[in-house]
């Protein structure tokens, strides 16, 4: 029996032991009119030999492009070491460490997270993972509303710029507590947030602006300007950020005259593979006068019975197991496998590996955009410097070309249109530090195939 | 030690980062950082020696006993993890169009209808990132059931005070009122006290089947049909479906909504506290409500369905299509066991509860509802030796560790006193059940005859106990260079 020890000896042995004739007797508590009879839809058992083969034709239907996507996750190099100690059985089989003696090791390294990741941003206080950075936005926002004390109100400023995925998932979490999001558009030119429609909300009454740094285009937001004026307002200021940006980027703890009060985002570019989406995990850090309101597990450092140094889980006051209908937030398990991963990694990199990944990760991507917009109409849509994304006009229907593209197996880019309807044909495209320039000239003679010979729509 | 007190300036583990630091001259200086963040500088053997010896500080399945009830400490087969990381499926980008995903999308189309089958609900998305999201998926989904009635009265939530803190965390997330229903001295609810609690201010009621209590609800029919009168729905919380699997059928008992702890049941890891994957399945009436995106298939390819094929969906709750490469690892695990295999799960798990309580209670030891089947946990109280001997749960936990032994859950529920919820799942073999009754029996010697040895326990761990009140009043949250 696959992954059940017992031999017949021994279920007999059990039986007697417990005193009736059958397993299914075990079950006699539940009535019998409920009871299901076989599952019939459900397959027959595979050996690890067949679903390994089975695995391999599925996986293998799934690799042949070479992507220049981005929109939220990011193809990186990930150390072999990352991975292959992450999944130790003792980090991998292991559960929250609710028995600190016998969790040191996830602790400690919990611990190490949050001191790289409070570097990293500049901020006091990390917790231990959220579920993604859509989900950490949503948590972000509940939190800014809970622990502004200088506003009542249930809305929050958010840019368009900023991924649409995020807005959606906060959407959708927050307004069932009656929280709103406010949107503040973008400028055209630039394709940063509209300064000017932002003071437009001066004197009004917010919880919170949000700051996206890089925004959903690649472009970089004037984060001091808005981190004052959110200040100026009476408005708590959260920033969603990519981490490994924030290598080369000014971090949110040194943003406008005081730093923002939460910054948040997608952990996924420390160390976690694309993988379809997930699991990655979302990091939420904050300023010390706000830790009360943080969700999500926390690690502290403290002493045992000898005065030797440990870690346990800390302020679990704030927690759902503890505080129940009180709680921050009703998380339980986050993400603590990916939290694993992403320590190693910015162990491994430090904080010159970071800063050069990120970098190259800048510099590919103007070298793509070099090699694209040399292309006859094919030109950049904003003029605002960016990090590693940039936004183009393509002179034909974005999703006719991705499909040409992608017959050819080259992943183009994030087609902007459904989103960002305003935008015309605009493709959101990225090469990461892992893109070779043979990657980039392939894509730049595919495209130019594709201009000149428009495929019939 | 730290990895950051290992910190040696200008150390590198120069093979990972690319060799040359590129040019940054596109973005403007005052938008830049002005230092290298403050992480720590070592070679890559330090950082591997460094977090292998961390690891080895961990108990974990894959080292030892871990009877951790509700929580279903099972052993996670090592090929879906191998076959989670083939390239094709780890590198899939999520925006990837439907044309290089059709391995990865059978896998979630196959993955939603299995589970639609041994839940016997009518439809699933697999979208939530772990069970306390899939709660709010569901509750979401009973609220704008309501709203879409114009039913908006339905302002509380009622749950068993046995509940875990999820399930009234998550109300109060999506809105409600949290109204606690007792529970009777034979572990189940209380009917009166839920005749008396419903009526047209209810939305609904969170339940979980079997309970807490490690007994399974036998009146959940009577329950479902008196939440159903008054309008409200019900959802049922899948923390403890690993008893059932293949028996009885949460859609069968008469639940509107569910969720399914796929890290629990579906033997995906713990990971030390994530991730998870808490897919919800649904009775027809909720249907519309799913949260997207859903994985379809035309009879011939596989493709997304989204919100706009779904328009009254809550939505998205993550920015993609949830814990992807966990459903991929329960995906293969669900396959592997096949049909029979997921019978046995239940029947294995409940055997060797109903075993372990058997022997526990030939000890001496109080079982919290004597007289009841275990499911596939169980509760054991030790107020006795804690009066008697001095000796409470938490010193019992720790001397557990002592033996080699991870503590089952202790002091939930809430309201079974001194209580050891244990659950020691199907993968383990018999002798380890004798060996933890063993380890209980000679604690509880010790217990009498040198209780100091207990109440100071672990002595063999990496730590002793921990000052968990200096680590909240003198917060140390992270590594300073200077302290």
């Amino acid at each position: 029996m696959p992954f059940i020890p017992h031999t017949e000896d021994d279920v007999r042995n059990m039986l007697n032991a417990i005193g009736v004739d059958s397993i299914d007797a075990l079950f006699d508590e539940i009535p019998a009119e409920l009871r299901c009879g076989e599952l019939t839809r459900i397959p027959d058992g595979m050996s690890e030999m067949e679903i390994t083969a089975l695995m391999a034709e599925r996986a293998l239907a799934d690799s042949r492009a070479v992507c220049f996507i981005g929109a939220g996750a990011y193809e990186h190099h990930i150390p072999a070491a990352v991975w292959q100690i992450t999944t130790r059985g003792e980090f991998y089989s292991a559960y929250t460490p609710y028995q600190a003696e016998a969790s040191q090791g996830t602790l400690q390294l919990l611990y190490e997270y949050q001191s790289m990741m409070t570097a990293l941003m500049a901020m006091d206080v990390s917790n231990a993972s959220l579920y993604d950075g859509a989900s950490a936005l949503a948590e972000a926002v509940l939190m800014a509303v809970r622990g502004n004390r200088k506003s009542k109100s249930k809305k929050v400023l958010v840019p368009r710029s900023l991924n649409p995925a995020y807005r959606r998932v906060a959407r959708n979490i927050v307004k069932n507590q009656g929280i709103e999001l406010v949107e503040l558009p973008f400028d055209p030119t630039t394709g940063a947030t509209d300064l000017k429609a932002l003071s437009d909300h001066a004197g009004e009454d917010f919880a919170a602006l949000v700051i996206g740094q890089p925004n959903f285009f690649g472009v970089l937001e004037d984060i001091d300007a808005q981190t004052d004026f959110a200040h100026d307002n009476g408005m708590l200021a959260v920033a969603v950020v990519n981490p490994l940006a924030m290598s080369v980027l000014k971090p949110p703890g040194r943003w406008g005259k005081t730093g923002v009060d939460i910054a948040c985002g997608e952990g996924q570019p420390l160390g976690a593979p694309l993988s379809s989406g997930g699991p990655y995990f979302g990091f939420m850090c904050c300023t010390q006068a706000l830790v009360r309101q943080m969700p999500g597990r926390i690690i502290g450092k403290t002493v045992d019975l000898d005065g030797k140094v440990g870690y346990s889980l800390t302020l679990q006051a704030r927690e759902q197991h503890i505080r129940r209908s009180k709680a921050t937030s009703n998380i339980c398990t986050n993400q603590g496998l990916l939290v694993t991963a992403a320590t190693i990694h910015m162990a491994l990199l430090g904080g010159e590996g970071l800063a050069r990944a990120a970098a190259a990760c800048h510099a590919n991507t103007a070298e793509l955009v070099g090699k694209l917009t040399a292309l006859e109409g094919v030109e950049p849509l904003f003029d605002g410097a960016v990090f590693h994304e940039r936004v183009l006009r393509l002179p034909a229907p974005v999703a006719q070309v991705l499909r040409t593209l992608s017959a050819n197996n080259v992943l183009g880019g994030y087609d902007l249109s459904q989103d960002y309807p305003e935008l015309g044909d605009a493709l959101l495209v990225c090469a990461t530090e892992v893109r070779t320039e043979a990657q980039m000239s392939d894509y730049a003679a595919k495209l130019k195939a594709v201009i000149h010979n428009p495929p019939p729509a | 030690m730290l990895i950051h007190e290992q910190s040696q300036a200008g150390r590198r583990a120069t093979a990972q980062a690319p060799k040359v630091k590129a040019d940054l001259a596109g973005i403007p200086a005052h938008l830049r950082r002005d230092d290298v963040p403050g992480l720590p500088e070592v070679s890559e053997m330090q950082a591997v020696r460094h977090y292998t010896r961390l690891s080895q500080k961990n108990f974990s399945i894959d080292t030892e006993f871990y009877p951790l009830g509700s929580c279903t400490m099972k052993y996670n087969p090592r090929a879906c993890n191998s076959l989670a990381l083939l390239p094709g499926l780890v590198d899939r980008h999520p925006h990837a169009p439907d044309t290089h995903s059709q391995g990865f999308l059978a896998c979630m189309y196959e993955l939603q209808e299995m589970l639609k089958e041994v839940t016997g609900m009518k439809a699933v998305s697999l979208q939530p990132a772990a069970g306390a999201q899939g709660e709010f998926a569901g509750m979401a989904m009973i609220r704008a059931y309501h709203d879409s009635r114009n039913d908006d009265a339905r302002t509380e939530v009622l749950v068993p005070d046995a509940a875990h803190g999820t399930n009234p965390a998550t109300a109060v997330m999506c809105g409600y009122k949290v109204k606690e229903i007792p529970t009777r001295k034979d572990g189940d609810v209380d009917l009166e006290a839920l005749k008396a609690a419903v009526g047209p201010q209810t939305a609904g009621i969170m339940l979980t089947n079997p309970s807490t209590l490690g007994v399974f609800e036998r009146r959940i029919k009577e329950i479902a049909r008196i939440v159903h009168e008054a309008g409200g729905l019900l959802y049922y919380d899948g923390a403890n479906l690993n008893a059932i699997l293949g028996k009885v059928r949460p859609g069968d008992m008469g639940f509107d909504v569910i969720h399914m702890n796929l890290h629990k049941t579906f033997s995906t890891p713990h990971g030390g506290g994530g991730p998870g994957a808490g897919p919800v399945g649904v009775s027809e009436r909720l249907i519309p409500y799913l949260p997207v995106p859903m994985a379809g298939f035309d009879g011939s390819r596989y493709h997304w369905i989204t919100e706009d094929d779904h328009p009254e969906t809550i939505g998205r709750l993550t920015a993609f299509a949830g814990n992807a490469g966990v459903l991929i690892r329960a995906y293969v695990y669900a396959r592997m066991l096949g049909r029979e295999g997921m019978v046995r799960v239940s029947e294995y798990s409940t055997l060797n509860a109903n075993y372990l309580m058997k022997k526990l209670e030939e000890a001496g030891f109080q079982l919290a509802f004597p007289g009841r089947r275990a499911t596939h946990e169980f509760i054991v109280t030790l107020k006795k030796e804690a009066k008697e001997m001095g000796c409470n749960a938490m010193d019992f936990a720790k001397r557990l560790l002592d033996y080699g032994m991870h503590a089952p859950t202790t002091y939930f529920p809430l309201l079974v006193p001194e209580c050891f919820l244990i659950e020691p799942t199907e993968t383990e073999a018999p002798d380890a059940l004798d060996g933890f009754v063993a380890a209980m029996r000679s604690i509880r010697e010790e217990a009498q005859t040198n209780p100091e040895l207990v109440k100071g326990a672990p002595h063999s761990l990496p730590v002793r106990r921990l000052d968990d009140v200096r680590a909240a009043r003198e917060l140390d949250l992270r590594w300073q260079a200077s302290s």
